[in-house]
């Protein structure tokens, strides 16, 4: 069967089982989008580059399914950068088409022309160009293999505008083998059984995990592991979800806001079991005081992760649900694990007095200004957790970290490695379009909500029932925070007090508005906005003055931490 | 420590600026590159060498490993290997030096590639240090330009 290119790739897609492509159009990828009319696949149309390729990662870490998204050459490959690195710093698998200028323009400083290549490849896990209409479906089968497979990541496929028309015999390879690319899943048997003999000594071990537990779809063999220990459990902004937020084993969060016990307990630890985490800094503080007495395992499918910054005794290369079921195989017949929860009981008993000595919280008055802890606290009460959840960057991401305690994988769905402000509103949109059913939330802040606002549109177009959750504190909170804490209150730029009226741009957009100015209005405006069918944004206006506590500062070892408040758990 | 690091990599679109690219991101050191086609016209072969502790070039190797068109990196240890540059070096001659130029470029087994009125170009193949004496040796000599290729390396035996 003869096909033009433009055809072979949504052929290629329906084959891919995709449902739903996120997309803007342009000059270079008139052909594709003329394909797209008879399409099997549901196309969304972005109004922004940017949100088109934050809507497929929201759908592919919500869902698990691979993302995808189309933009044209020049500007919309350069509007979708910060799409491509945010998800390649989660590792999030996308396969996004970039349009290109003709083969015989590339090079010509054609209009619309940009190295396309070149600027995505820092931030993808691979990119193609393709030039020869006869490369394009393997092409595109071995994008998607790439992007879903091992550590995923997004790919981009490189499409100049005549390969899209000239036409080709189709059909699509079944198989894909590619000798030169084989992630390794298994988990080396004598190195688990090695890190098994240190878990077996251990009197103070913790485990600390994070987003390769989402990924792999572990949680079920994460929980019973740690159950078998009887072990403390923390997790990193990544991680959240992998175990339900508030259960018995859980420390909560670590790192540069997580909770004291946990910074504390992986500081004491004589051994940390690190699963599908990296060591970021944000987590570690400073590197060289970092969990001194431990001896660590760590398991990860990207054997780059492993030593990069934290030596580590037992290396374990592989994924981690197959990591943790050998495992699993192992405790089964271990005598020696009878009593382990005994044997580590003044352990606990230590982390729970870090626990007393400086318990996470916060005090709302009841006549003061809204905290927006105490808001997103009613947010996780009246979801029960059970929400998908998206946030954007800055202290409302932090406090939605720790007082969110999300029950399962793949319902926190954040921008974790790159920060990228305005991630949150086209990612909840994303996430809701792949998750019709289920109650998505987007809790955001005036500042990083300005950066994609315009994907309201998109939501009403296609009646995404999103619930934006919009704690509006009138400054760039988290930059203030710091200038406040280490620049002596030196306030420079972040007073961001001169928005629009959000209430009534969202009703302009058309969704529904609603505010809270009090504390008594909280409740009724988070009970009324979660039960409308249609998206609504709930605006609440809060002090500015509030910070995120408690907080390793920058360069500090994570054991020394800033507590700023009155706590009241 | 310095390494001497051969890479093959599928000969595809870009890969040579994947290669640099991942040097130049990660804050790694080339001090010299080589490329060319294998045997098998679908595979280059790039042979750099770097420098850095033992952290740095096991990472490296993994993160070279990373690159999906890579297909096998190897890190050739002393002894284990044969590591050879080439040189064109540029003489101005003088009547009274000619024959000292070419005496000193025989005890090197450089050829003499290029002669006019006024100078020699030298071909000289060896190791770095090879090259270096020779280098030395012409300066006083007139030498005015030195072109070197980047290191190819092979392991020793089969
Ligand atoms: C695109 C982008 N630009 C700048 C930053 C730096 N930054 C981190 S947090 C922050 C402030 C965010 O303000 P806001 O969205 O209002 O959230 P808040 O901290 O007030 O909760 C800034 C500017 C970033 N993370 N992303």
């Amino acid at each position: 069967m003869r096909l033009t290119g433009a055809e072979i790739v949504v052929r290629c897609l329906q084959e891919e089982g995709v449902e739903l492509v996120f997309g803007y159009p342009g000059g270079v990828v008139l052909d594709l989008y003329d394909a797209i009319h008879r399409a099997k696949f549901r196309h969304i149309l972005a109004r922004h580059e940017q949100g088109g390729v934050h809507m497929a990662d929201g759908y592919a870490r919500a869902t698990g399914r691979p993302g995808v998204a189309i933009v044209t050459s020049g500007p919309g490959c350069t509007n979708a950068v910060t799409g491509l690195a945010t998800a390649y710093t989660d590792s999030i698998p996308l396969v996004v088409f970039t349009g290109q200028v003709p083969t015989q323009m590339i090079g010509n400083d054609a209009f619309q022309e940009a190295d396309n290549m070149g600027i995505t490849r820092p931030v993808t896990k691979h990119n193609y160009l393709v030039k020869d209409v006869r490369d394009l479906a393997p092409t595109i089968k071995e994008a998607f293999y790439i992007a879903t497979t091992g550590r995923p990541g997004p790919v981009v496929v490189d499409l100049p505008k005549d390969v899209g028309r000239a036409s080709t015999d189709y059909h699509y390879p079944r198989e894909i083998f590619l000798e030169h690319y084989q992630p390794r899943y298994e988990g080396h048997w004598g190195q688990i059984k090695k890190a098994m003999s240190l878990v077996l000594k251990a009197r103070r071990p913790v485990v600390y995990f994070g987003g390769g537990v989402i990924i792999s779809g572990a949680s079920e063999e994460l929980r019973r592991f740690c159950e078998k220990l009887g072990a403390p459990v923390t997790y990193t902004l990544m991680g959240i979800g992998g175990i339900p937020g508030n259960d018995r084993l859980s420390l909560g969060m670590l790192g540069m806001h997580g909770t004291y016990r946990s910074n504390l307990a992986v500081d004491g630890a004589d051994l940390l079991i690190a699963i599908g985490a990296r060591f970021d800094d944000r987590v570690t503080g400073k590197l060289d005081e970092f969990s001194t007495h431990s001896k660590k395992i760590h398991i990860d499918i990207d054997p780059t992760s492993i030593r990069k910054s934290v030596y580590v005794d037992s290396p374990i290369v592989g994924d981690v649900r197959n990591c943790l079921q050998k495992f699993l195989e192992l405790m089964e017949n271990e005598p020696k694990l009878e009593g382990y929860p005994e044997r580590i009981a003044d352990w606990w008993r230590q982390i729970e007095e870090w626990d007393r000595e400086h318990p996470i919280g916060y005090a709302q008055s009841p006549t003061g200004p809204i905290l927006p802890q105490y808001v997103i606290d009613k947010v996780y009460q009246l979801t029960r957790g059970e929400a998908v959840v998206t946030t954007d960057v800055g202290q409302h991401q932090m406090w939605a970290a720790q007082y969110y305690h999300s029950q399962k994988a793949r319902n926190w769905i954040t921008s974790g490695g790159l920060g990228t402000m305005g991630f949150g509103l086209p990612a909840a949109v994303g996430a809701q379009l792949g998750r019709p059913k289920d109650t998505v939330v987007c809790i955001t802040s005036e500042g990083s909500l300005q950066m994609n606002s315009q994907e309201f549109a998109t939501a009403v177009e296609h009646n995404v029932p999103i619930k934006v959750v919009l704690v509006n504190n009138g400054c760039l909170g988290m930059v203030r925070q710091w200038q406040e804490i280490f620049y002596d209150k030196r306030y420079s730029e972040v007073d961001v007090s001169q928005t629009p009226d959000f209430v009534r741009l969202a009703e302009a957009y058309g969704l529904q508005g609603l505010r809270a100015t009090r504390v008594e209005e909280v409740e009724t405006v988070l009970e009324k906005g979660l039960a409308s069918a249609r998206p609504v944004l709930m605006e609440f206006v809060c002090a500015p003055e509030e910070n995120v506590f408690p907080m390793v500062p920058s360069g500090e070892p994570s054991r020394k931490m800033l507590f700023g408040h009155p706590t009241q758990s | 420590m310095e390494h001497t690091i051969s890479v093959r990599v599928r000969n595809e679109f870009g890969v040579l600026s994947r290669v640099a690219g991942l040097f130049s991101a990660r804050g790694y050191n080339i001090d010299s590159l080589c490329v060319a086609e294998t045997l098998d016209p679908k595979v280059s072969q790039i042979t750099l060498v770097t420098h850095g502790n033992d952290d740095t070039i096991e990472q490296i190797i993994k993160q070279l490993y990373k690159l999906i068109d890579v297909v096998k990196v190897v890190d050739h240890q002393s002894g284990t290997y044969v590591g050879r540059e080439l040189a064109l070096l540029k003489v101005r001659t003088l009547p009274e030096s000619r024959a000292e130029v070419l005496r000193t470029a025989e005890i090197f087994r450089g050829k003499i590639v290029d002669v006019t009125p006024d100078s020699y170009t030298i071909e000289v193949t060896g190791s770095p240090d090879k090259i270096r004496g020779l280098v030395d040796l012409l300066q006083p000599l007139g030498l005015v330009d030195v072109m070197r290729t980047g290191r190819v390396a092979a392991p020793r035996g089969l």
